[in-house]
């Protein structure tokens, strides 16, 4: 039996009354009335909150960026630091040779921005590596191998993963991951890039295996017939016709997936070591732009230097986020209108 | 080019009339200009081949063109001598008094009294007997209520393709329009479902005045007292029906009637 | 090469792929199964009633979580009271009063975009640096008196920055759910003389109704989940009591998570209590996402129904 939804314009009680038959003749003349004034006001209200998604997004940018402004502008903090000290090699007071060096909370602080940075490449870069060719492939397999049943388990269980929290995945990548990694590596630090990385490719993946799985879909049909009747093997039509006509999609699901490596920062937290380490090793422990401002922005003074050189961290991450966001929405735009999708 | 487009020696007044009528879409013409009287309480039927305009005609008359981006209607259509269009006229009122019932069926998914009663409803009417009156008049005319009587609190969804199209109707007839236009009405239904269509439109004619658009020139001929033949945008020929299609003025229209082309 | 060979070759190449992609597809299912069953494992055994319903004693290494639950609840259901709305109303504009291609349209869709690519501990400095610094202290110098009661983190701080948080999430699948109302039903009420807003209350909204509870459910499930938005908004490891007025601030059981796992004195001592709360968190994410699974799969039966 179909159940229907409640109607928002019924009185309460929908049994009608048996009318008599000879009412139909004598009715009233219909005078109906026009809307009621509020509505005009309520679509007024729904323009007008239309406008908050925009609205959210200027004051994001704005306050993020109103409070790092100070580094350029205000000369106490400058006193402490500046742009250029941040991303050039100091030489600090008992030290031999300049170096970059990120330690804010000392008798001399430091703000050498590469140690951040090199960590969050190692970071991204490891998780990458991981979900990319994971995710890709899975989403060729459910897309072109995988049978009806298999597919019914496999997409549930992929947005089951994609709802984990990320302070979940942090938790496991340092109870248990970073455990494990170490007794099979002998490593000595036990919370590093690796683990990280690792555990930071659990939240990518499905990022990458939703938006591949799209573009497989959406390459047409009649590709893949061309293909086969030319006599190539399934496999071959597989490498050669559907990855290609996929491929502005996957850079999207990359360019996506990237984004939300980056941004990530419960994973990272606690399962990177928070050691402002400036190394080409993977097995060293790292800190990211994000987790460092997680750590160190609950010590802070407000409108101080560490303060200001914060908010500027997030102004990076927010700008490097946006254009990497920029990038892949472009590309899927791109893919569905090679596609004939949209326009 | 065109023939006669009022019938001079019929003394029924014109409900609507139509003036210098074209629509664009997106900068093309898609029809016109036409000009037509539509007669009170009698059925005009217009007839013409796929993409002949006829269907834009209709929506034009309950300013039901507007709903597409892009749509331009230069002309004017007078309801009783009083436009429709122009500025500070509200497409709202004049739906209320020129109803649609549309090619298929679109119940909406609430129960059958519901969706007699959505007109009303949105027209301010509050009254629960009030309704439930307005309900059951509307059914009866639309050849329903005796089927219905029993279970109108139970979904739309679930009468048959006849019974939601005469459903779509007792809809519009609910808000007791003036005109009724009809797109097509039983050209998804069954013979017999069409029959009873057919029926009610007899019926209806005697309250309402009913426009049909239809490509069937049979069912044209079974119904109207008036028929239009449109034909690439233009209106060809307008006349009574037994006329039009027994001693036709324009070449065109016996060419259509006759079969030479679809 | 002779047409055996190369039948060879092409099936060997087709099993090469196929296990090749349903190992990775395998690899991916296995992780899942994995942190599922340590964390059920390990978890399981301490779950009570009590545990669910008593406050944490002992350093943490005793009693429950309520406070948590009570916490995060409270979180949730303020930031549904005011993403709900906004993010349903936003869809409505995107799509049934904006025009298509405007540039206004366009403007709401960049932004809704680039909302949901905003890193969450971004969102973080938002909720520090606008609502508690600006707004915060804003109202405590208007209403106040300068006392501190909002410039600090606080309930309704937290609750709005997860609010703008889940906004695009609301808005996409509203505005998915909008779109699946056929046509056909918004020209018939047309037809009868219904404005607008009289089509999009009493025809789209009713119809599309599951789609927007979807929605909120997925944003639900979030709310309850992210930590790096409120970890200085509001969020405490211990408080003494529950959060009584907006200002307060409240336990959390994803913080609490983090703050057990990377700063307790005796990790060995808190582990059971930890395990069990994720436990509890992976719970509550899960249903609701399983929730909103279910609710979307009934829509999508019930419209081909419909159109059937």
């Amino acid at each position: 039996m179909v159940r229907t939804p409640p109607s928002s314009i019924s009185s309460p009680a929908p049994a009608p009354a048996p009318a008599p038959a000879t009412a139909s003749r004598s009715l009233a003349p219909l005078v109906l009335r026009p809307p009621p004034r509020w509505h005009r006001a309520a679509e007024l209200v729904i323009r007008a909150l239309a406008l908050s998604a925009i609205a959210a997004i200027v004051l994001i940018l704005f306050f993020v960026a109103k409070e790092s402004l100070p580094l350029f502008t205000d000369s106490e903090v400058r006193k402490e630091v500046t742009p250029s000290q941040m991303w050039l090699a100091q030489q600090w007071p008992g030290y031999d040779e300049p170096d970059h060096i990120w330690q804010p909370v000392s008798d001399v602080p430091k703000y050498g921005l590469w140690a951040l940075l090199v960590g969050t490449l190692k970071v991204t870069l490891v998780s990458l590596l991981f979900s990319v060719p994971l995710g890709v492939g899975a989403a060729l397999y459910v897309s072109q191998y995988a049978p009806p049943r298999v597919r019914e388990v496999v997409k549930p269980a992929i947005e089951l993963l994609a709802g984990i929290p990320s302070v979940v995945l942090g938790f496991f990548a340092l109870m248990v991951m970073a455990t494990f990694v170490q007794d099979a590596f002998g490593l000595e630090s036990r919370l590093n890039a690796v683990v990280s990385g690792l555990a930071l490719s659990i939240a990518v993946i499905p990022v990458v295996f939703t938006i591949s799985e799209e573009a497989f879909g959406a390459v047409p049909r009649s590709y893949v017939e061309a293909s086969t009747a030319l006599g190539a093997a399934r496999w071959q039509t597989t490498l050669r016709v559907i990855v290609p006509a996929a491929s502005p999609g996957i850079a999207a699901a990359v360019a996506l997936g990237l984004g939300r490596a980056i941004g990530e920062t419960m994973i990272v937290l606690m399962a990177s070591g928070n050691a402002a380490i400036l190394s080409a090793s993977l097995t060293d422990s790292v800190r990211t732009l994000s987790a460092t401002i997680a750590a160190e922005l609950a010590e802070v003074v407000f409108g101080g230097a560490h303060y200001t050189v914060l908010f500027f961290l997030g102004s990076l991450l927010f700008l490097t986020t946006f254009v990497i966001n920029l990038l892949g929405d472009w590309a899927i735009h791109s893919m569905k209108v090679k596609l004939g999708v949209a326009a | 080019m065109t023939a006669s487009t009022t019938a001079p020696s019929d003394p029924r007044r014109p409900k609507l009339t139509v003036k210098d009528l074209s629509v664009f879409y997106g900068g093309k013409k898609a029809l016109g200009p036409v000009s037509m009287d539509v007669r009170e309480k009698q059925v005009t039927a217009l007839i013409g081949p796929s993409g002949c305009g006829k269907s834009t005609f209709l929506r034009s008359l309950n300013r039901m063109n507007e709903l597409i981006p892009g749509c331009v209607v230069t002309g004017d259509v007078l309801l009783e001598a009083k436009p429709i269009y122009g500025h500070g006229i509200d497409a709202v009122a004049v739906r209320r008094r020129i109803g649609m019932v549309f090619q298929r069926s679109n119940p909406f998914p609430k129960s059958i009294f519901d969706n007699v009663a959505y007109g009303l409803r949105i027209g301010g009417i509050s009254g629960a007997s009030d309704i439930a009156q307005r309900v059951e008049r509307a059914l009866r005319q639309a050849a329903l209520w005796d089927e219905v009587r029993d279970r109108l609190s139970e979904s739309a969804l679930r009468l048959s393709g006849g019974q939601q199209q005469r459903l779509c109707i007792a809809r519009a007839l609910a808000v007791e329009p003036d005109v009724v236009l009809m797109d097509e009405p039983a050209s998804a239904l069954d013979p017999i479902a069409t029959a009873h269509i057919e029926e009610l439109i007899h019926e209806l004619c005697k309250s309402y005045t009913v426009v049909i658009v239809t490509h069937n020139m049979q069912q044209a001929a079974r119904v109207a007292d008036y028929t239009a033949f449109f034909y690439m945008g233009e209106l060809i020929e307008y006349d009574r029906t037994d006329v039009l299609f027994t001693k036709p003025g324009n070449p065109r229209t016996e060419d259509y009637i006759t079969g030479r082309f679809g | 090469m002779n047409p055996f060979a190369r039948a060879f070759r092409n099936r060997a190449g087709d099993l090469a792929l196929a296990t090749a992609t349903g190992a990775a597809t395998l690899l991916i299912l296995g992780i899942l199964a994995v942190i599922l069953v340590d964390v059920i494992m390990n978890g399981a055994p301490r779950l009570s009633w009590t545990f669910l319903s008593s406050a944490p004693t002992h350093g943490m290494t005793q009693g429950g979580i309520f406070p948590a639950i009570f916490g995060t609840v409270a979180l949730v259901l303020l930031m549904t009271v005011a993403v709900v709305p906004v993010g349903v109303a936003t869809a409505i504009y995107l799509n049934e009063y904006a025009s298509p291609h405007g540039r206004l349209t366009r403007a709401v869709r960049v932004a809704v975009n680039n909302l949901a690519g905003v890193p969450s501990i971004v969102f973080g400095l938002f909720g520090l640096g606008f609502f508690v610094q600006f707004v915060g202290t804003g109202i405590d110098r208007a209403f106040m008196g300068g006392q501190k009661a909002f410039g600090q983190p606080a309930l309704i701080w937290a609750a709005l920055t997860m609010a703008v948080l889940t906004m695009p999430v609301v808005i996409v699948v509203t505005e998915e759910a909008l779109r699946s109302v056929p046509r056909e039903l918004r020209e018939a009420s047309a037809a009868l003389g219904a404005t607008r807003f009289q089509t999009v209350v009493n025809v789209v909204v009713p119809q599309a109704a599951p789609g927007i509870l979807t929605g909120t459910i997925l944003a639900v499930s979030r709310g309850a989940g992210e930590v790096a938005p409120i970890l200085f908004v509001g969020a405490a490891y211990f408080l003494p009591h529950l959060p009584s007025h907006l200002y307060d601030q409240f336990m959390h059981l994803g913080y609490h998570v983090y703050v057990l796992s990377t700063q307790s004195p005796d990790v060995d001592a808190t582990k059971p209590l930890l395990y069990a709360t994720v436990v509890v968190l992976l719970t509550l994410t899960f249903l609701l996402n399983a929730a909103a699974i279910v609710v979307r799969s009934r829509m999508r039966r019930r419209f081909a129904q419909a159109a059937a």
